[in-house]
């Protein structure tokens, strides 16, 4: 029988698209969001769909003091977990509010530390379990459009490294997938290049290939990973002049 | 995102900035902007009429709320395509009450368009199968609707081509079915006499459209196919495919890959195609079982087949007249044939009752055919509809993208009635298209 499969932030598009991608084969569902109304009509669709069980869990990533409970109150603890939460906005907005600069950094990173924390302590109790966090190629150097953002995925991306690392002799899986431009709501007002934007719909089927496979690291579309080599290699002394 | 869009004619293409949702709550803030703006779904419309400068897509919000596989009942957000729906309920042993030509329009354009399909003279047009459905307003406001719950928003809606509202969620009922097969007949009719003799013989088959050719003159003038069809019980389906009868067809779609430089559609390869097509029917009479995907959706087959009437695109036009203006069909058969600008596919098909507010469709003879845009195309269209007029019929305003405002005015005896319940649910046109405002249906 297919473990059941724990998605933390699932109204989000990429969130969705995943539910979609694991219910057609054949895994239950737990899907989590801070508006749970929001979800039910997913749930609906999802078990007329593919008669598969469907759980909905209200939690916001951000309140960490709530995480322990959260987990706890699962009955049955998803043996796959997927970390899909973020927030992005405008980088002129976010680095002259603090409020926004202290929810972009909670929600990329802090938050789901906490959380994925809680998780894999007790994964790695059961000696098994995989998880898989959404990170962003924009945390593989900072750049002036975007680092706030950036540099939450960069700690997102360190600290999924490290999970691994420290899960890998408890038998605990760990992804970290690095999508580019994706074509989603979080993205809906910036313009971006059609052939190097993914579908939700790839993006999932992608996840759950690298999932499957048990990948490390995963980059949406192959090109983004050499469009980030040349990127990080840039000397820094050209790389600060530059308009990125 | 602002980008160019158009209609499955391919004309008019204009830029639009077209937002999506998923959320009900998203829509509902959506619809309190300023600036007007129709919904859109998968633009299979052919016209003008999901065109605007603002447009909100509904195709991420399309999720299946409920189904109900003992009474046939089914429920979703309005950006559901047939196809979805189809592949959820036919094995089920369930199918669409009434489908058009294409599985790939949403729910939501289904009933805007209040499409209707090879069942018409039976089991009338999609909007008779509505239990109940819901309506986003202009100030957000959430209105369930049905026959009997603000049934002049309900009226109003199916066929309202997206006026009154953005439809949001649609409760509809299936038709039962043994098997995914279709027992099919087609016969042959040597002139317009001889087809219109078959549709009244052929009355009390479920489904029943004819192709017809256009363009031949003289004795074989009006020469067709009639392709009629009952959904096929288990015993009437060969046994290889009793083992699962109510197997989905392979969807399998080749890509139409280019647009075809429009000089390749003439009289010349029309009359030739359309000679091929009548000869490949030997037979006077031919009977088989198929799956329901060629006998619904031929076309579907081919994706992009528009691509086919070239950059400049089409026009479909449409109309119906009354039984009784058999001679105002034979006219404007004439007129088309003697202008020389038939289809590929013209289709032929006689409606049943109906007499909704704004639904296209009423009792009598319905013929649809796709003409390339072209100089000299939009007068001759209009002497054609000075004629629909003159035999009491009218235009389908989800095909249409050029008649003028005068045509509507006198073509639907219930416009006046719509145009009052459109001022009460949108009084500020907020809901708006290239074609209400063209058709001053809405005024900004």
């Amino acid at each position: 029988m297919n473990p059941s499969v724990l998605i933390l932030g699932a109204t989000s598009d990429i969130g969705m698209a995943l539910a979609e991608k694991f219910a057609q084969n054949g895994y239950p569902l737990v899907l989590a969001a801070r508006n749970s109304q929001r979800l039910a009509p997913l749930q609906s669709d999802l078990e007329i769909k593919y008669g598969t069980g469907c759980e909905v869990l209200e939690f916001d990533i951000t309140h960490t003091d709530t995480h322990q409970a959260t987990w706890d109150k699962l009955q049955e603890k998803p043996g796959i977990t997927i970390c899909v939460a973020g927030y992005m906005n405008e980088n002129e907005r976010v680095i002259k509010d603090t409020a926004e600069t202290l929810k972009t950094i909670a929600t990329n990173f802090t938050g789901p530390v906490a959380l994925l924390n809680i998780i894999a302590a007790d994964y790695a109790e059961k000696g098994k379990g995989i998880i898989a966090g959404i990170s962003s190629v924009a945390g593989l150097r900072g750049r002036q459009s975007n680092y706030i953002y950036g540099s939450a995925k960069a700690g997102f991306t360190a600290y999924l490294s490290g999970l691994r690392n420290r899960m890998y002799s408890h038998g605990v899986h760990v992804l970290t997938v690095l999508p580019g431009f994706m074509d989603t709501k979080m993205t809906a007002h910036l313009k971006l290049p059609r052939l190097l934007t993914a579908q939700p719909a790839r993006v999932a089927d992608a996840i759950y290939r690298g999932i499957l496979k048990k990948k490390n690291t995963i980059y949406i579309k192959w090109f983004w990973k050499w469009i980030m080599f040349i990127i990080r290699h840039i000397p820094e002394s050209i790389f600060k002049k530059k308009k990125l | 995102m602002k980008k160019q869009i158009a209609n499955w004619g391919n004309y008019p293409r204009i830029e639009s900035d077209e937002q999506t949702f998923s959320f009900t709550e998203e829509l509902q803030t959506y619809v309190k902007k300023k600036e007007p703006f129709i919904a859109r779904g998968y633009g299979r419309c052919y016209g003008d009429a999901s065109l605007a400068p603002n447009t909100i897509s509904t195709l991420r919000y399309n999720k299946v709320l409920s189904f109900d596989t003992e009474k046939g009942i089914f429920e979703c957000q309005s950006g559901l395509t047939l196809d979805k729906v189809l592949a959820i309920i036919v094995p089920r042993g369930w199918f669409l009450p009434v489908t058009p030509g294409t599985k790939f329009i949403t729910i939501g354009g289904a009933v805007a368009s209040d499409v209707h399909g090879k069942n018409h003279h039976v089991d009338g047009s999609f909007s008779a199968h509505v239990i109940e459905m819901d309506v986003i307003g202009t100030d957000g406001t959430l209105y369930t609707c049905s026959p009997t719950l603000h049934s002049d928003l309900f009226r109003a809606t199916c066929g309202g081509m997206g006026l009154t509202g953005v439809i949001s969620r649609v409760k509809f009922d299936l038709k039962k079915i043994e098997t995914s097969y279709i027992k099919q007949k087609q016969l042959k009719a040597k002139n317009l006499e001889d087809i219109l003799r078959l549709f009244e013989e052929n009355n009390h088959y479920t489904y029943s459209v004819a192709w017809i050719d256009c363009l031949k003159k003289g004795k074989g003038f009006g020469r067709s196919i009639l392709i009629l069809g009952e959904h096929a019980k288990k015993e009437d389906i060969p046994a290889k495919f009793r083992e699962n009868p109510l197997k989905l067809p392979p969807q399998k779609q080749i890509l139409f890959p280019f647009n075809l430089p429009s000089f390749v559609l003439n009289k010349l390869t029309v009359k030739a195609f359309n000679f091929l097509y009548y000869g490949k029917n030997l037979k006077r009479e031919i009977n088989n079982v198929v799956s329901y995907e060629p006998f619904f959706y031929p076309l579907d087959a081919i994706q992009l087949w528009n691509r086919g009437y070239g950059k400049k695109g089409f026009i479909q036009y449409q109309f119906v007249l009354p039984l009784e203006s058999k001679a105002g069909l034979i006219e404007i058969l004439h007129r088309i044939s003697d202008k020389g600008i038939g289809s590929f596919l013209a289709v032929l098909k006689v409606f049943g009752r109906q007499d909704d507010l704004i639904s296209f469709p009423r009792e009598g003879y319905t013929l649809a055919l796709d003409i390339p845009v072209r100089n000299g195309l939009f007068p001759f269209l209009d002497e054609l509809d000075a004629l629909v007029l003159k035999y009491g019929g009218r235009l389908y305003l989800s095909k249409d993208a050029r008649m003028k405002p005068e045509i509507l005015e006198n073509s639907y005896p219930h416009l006046s009635a719509f145009k009052e319940i459109i001022s009460k649910y949108n009084p500020q046109s907020a809901f708006s298209s290239l074609q209400s405002e063209r058709l001053h249906i809405t005024s900004r």
